[in-house]
This record gives structure tokens, sequence and C-alpha cells, in this order.
């Protein structure tokens, strides 16, 4: 039951802050501070959620950690989504393999 | 009407196919947590958010406070409400209130990529169809992915539960190699949550995600305020 809670909770707030501007609001957003942290917030939430908790995504820190490698170097050459999600996984995977 | 729900439809086709892929870690990570496919399908077609899952997810495993998952959600979704009212500016006039409150639903970054991209004002039934398919794509990747997630065998789930922490590096290095500002706010988010897990590990997950990213997003605005908002017109 908990956990439906968790998601009624979830789907709400999210639809909240989708709709209240979509469907209510008229003025535009003047502050440059607000402006700009709204900007950085989507960057600085993925970091965030990102490190460290990456190196414990696949239950062993070396093989994430040959995972973020391999996903931080393809992201360099700004591949695809997938590609660099595949290769993370794939490398993560290959290490696994080799070390067991 | 019939054109523009089936003009959004194919807009939303490629949308649809990437939201497959990710949404397939999604999957993965929920039944690693203990969630059943079911409620990880039902969260996916409620929410239609990859961070916010993410987190989500996170919070229901460490049995988080309501309160908690209220801030976490709030915190990283807080973006739409900047994409929600840029887009209000381009509605239609024949949009009507309901329709903006069925509309706004599927407001996603890439919905409001395509969206906001669009010569023409939107009218209701091409954000219709627009949402249509990625809503699908995303649900669809879920289910398959929370079921792989049961049957692979562990050394292959465990491998693919880093596919979407891959994903969003492949969203913050780009931007972070082109803009030093980026950069730094990348950086000292990653700093900042590094410190709340081995120095004040009290304090729980959503909470250090939703602290750290703020700071640096503060950091970022007092430092390098941006010069204009791309994002709107």
């Amino acid at each position: 039951m908990t956990i439906a809670i968790y998601i009624i909770v979830m789907a709400a707030v999210t639809y909240l802050i989708r709709m209240i501007p979509f469907a209510f609001f008229t003025k535009k957003i003047k502050s440059k501070f607000f402006k700009s942290l709204l900007y950085y917030i989507p960057y600085a939430v993925l970091s965030a959620m990102t490190f460290p908790a990456i190196f414990y995504s696949t239950g062993d820190h070396i093989t994430a950690a040959i995972g973020t490698a391999a996903a931080m170097i393809l992201a360099f050459f700004d591949l695809p989504l997938i590609v660099v999600a595949a290769a993370a996984a794939g490398s993560a995977l290959i290490a696994d393999v080799i070390m067991h | 009407m019939k054109k523009d729900f089936f003009k959004g439809l194919r807009h939303g086709i490629p949308i649809a196919l990437g939201y497959l892929s990710v949404s397939f870690g999604v999957g993965i990570m929920a039944v690693k947590a203990g969630i059943s496919i079911t409620a990880a399908v039902i969260m996916s077609a409620s929410n239609l958010t990859s961070a916010g899952q993410a987190a989500g997810i996170g919070i229901i495993a460490a049995g988080g406070a309501i309160i908690e998952m209220i801030l976490a959600q709030f915190t990283i979704n807080l973006r739409y409400s900047l994409m929600s009212l840029s887009l209000s500016q381009k509605l239609d006039s024949s949009f009507t209130l309901p329709q903006k409150l069925i509309a706004s639903f599927g407001i996603t970054d890439e919905i409001f990529a395509v969206a906001v991209s669009r010569p023409n004002r939107l009218t209701a039934s091409y954000m219709y169809g627009l949402i249509f398919m990625p809503l699908i794509g995303w649900s669809l990747g879920t289910f398959l992915g929370a079921f792989a997630g049961e049957l692979l065998p562990p050394f292959i789930a465990n491998a693919m539960s880093i596919m979407l922490y891959g994903m969003f590096i492949a969203i913050i290095i780009p931007p972070a190699r082109k803009e030093r500002n980026v950069l730094i706010v990348v950086i000292a988010a990653a700093v900042f949550s590094c410190i709340f897990k081995y120095l004040i590990p009290s304090v729980s997950g959503g909470f250090a995600v939703i602290i750290s990213a703020l700071l640096a997003s503060v950091i970022g605005a007092v430092f390098f305020p941006i010069k204009e908002m791309r994002e709107e017109e």
C-alpha cells in the first residue's frame, strides 16, 4: 500500500509543477537570478544524482568505475544517449566476466 | 484537428524510440529496488520523467519520508515549470482550460524541445499527438526493463543497472564541455553530493541530491548569470 502512496505523491507533485504554469501563468519570469537558477538546476540535479551513486550501481566498484569511464569518454565525443548507456553497461559486463 | 494530431504523432516517434531505451534502465532500477513490474509501469505512465523517477525509486527503496519525496520531486522537476511557462506563451487561442489540464501532463525535456521549435502556434490536437507515442514508449520500455530485470541472470542485470546513470552522463558532459559555467556547476554538484555521502551520511540520499543541486545552481546563478534565456522565444 505504501508504494501506492509514494507513486501518487510523485505523480501529483510532478503534474502540478507542469500544469500550474501551463494553465494559469500569463506573465514571464523576469528575474535574472531565477532564470539562471532554472537553467542550471537540470545539470546540477543529474550530476548530484549520478555521483557518487554510479559507483555503487553495479554492486562492484571496479566494474562500475570502468562503466563510468567508458560513458564519460563516449559522452565527451557527443555520442547518442543510447550508445553511451549501452557502452557503460557493456564495459561493466565485460569487466565482470573477465574478473570472475 | 485530425491533421494536427497525426503531425504530432509523427513528431513524437523519435522521442518515443529514445524513451524506450531510457525507460528500460528505469525498469531495471525499479525491480532491483524491490518494486513490482506493475508498480514500475504505473509509476512511469503517471510520472513520465527520468530523473524524478530515479530519485523516487531511491527514496522508496530507502523507505524515505513523504516530505522528502515531495521536496525531491519538486526540486528535480522544477525545470518543467519553466518549460510549461514558455509553452504557455505559444498556445493557440483555441486551447481550452480542460485541454491545458490534459496536455500539461506530458511536458518533458524532449517534448518541450520539439514543441517550442514549431513555427506555428500549438493546438491541443498537436500536443496530444506529440505526447502520445513518447508516453507509450516510456511505459513499454519500463515494462520491458522491469521484466528483463527479473528474468536476466543477476550479473547481466547488475551491469545494466548502470545504464540510466550512463544516460545522465551523456546529457551533462556535452554542454559541460562547451560551456565552462555548466562544467563548474556540474563539478560542484558532484563534489557536494560526495561530501554528503562520505562526510555527512546522516542526510538521506534524496535530501543530499536536493541540497547539492540547489547549492551548485545558486553558485552558477550568482557567479555566472546567463545572458539570455535560450528556451524562450
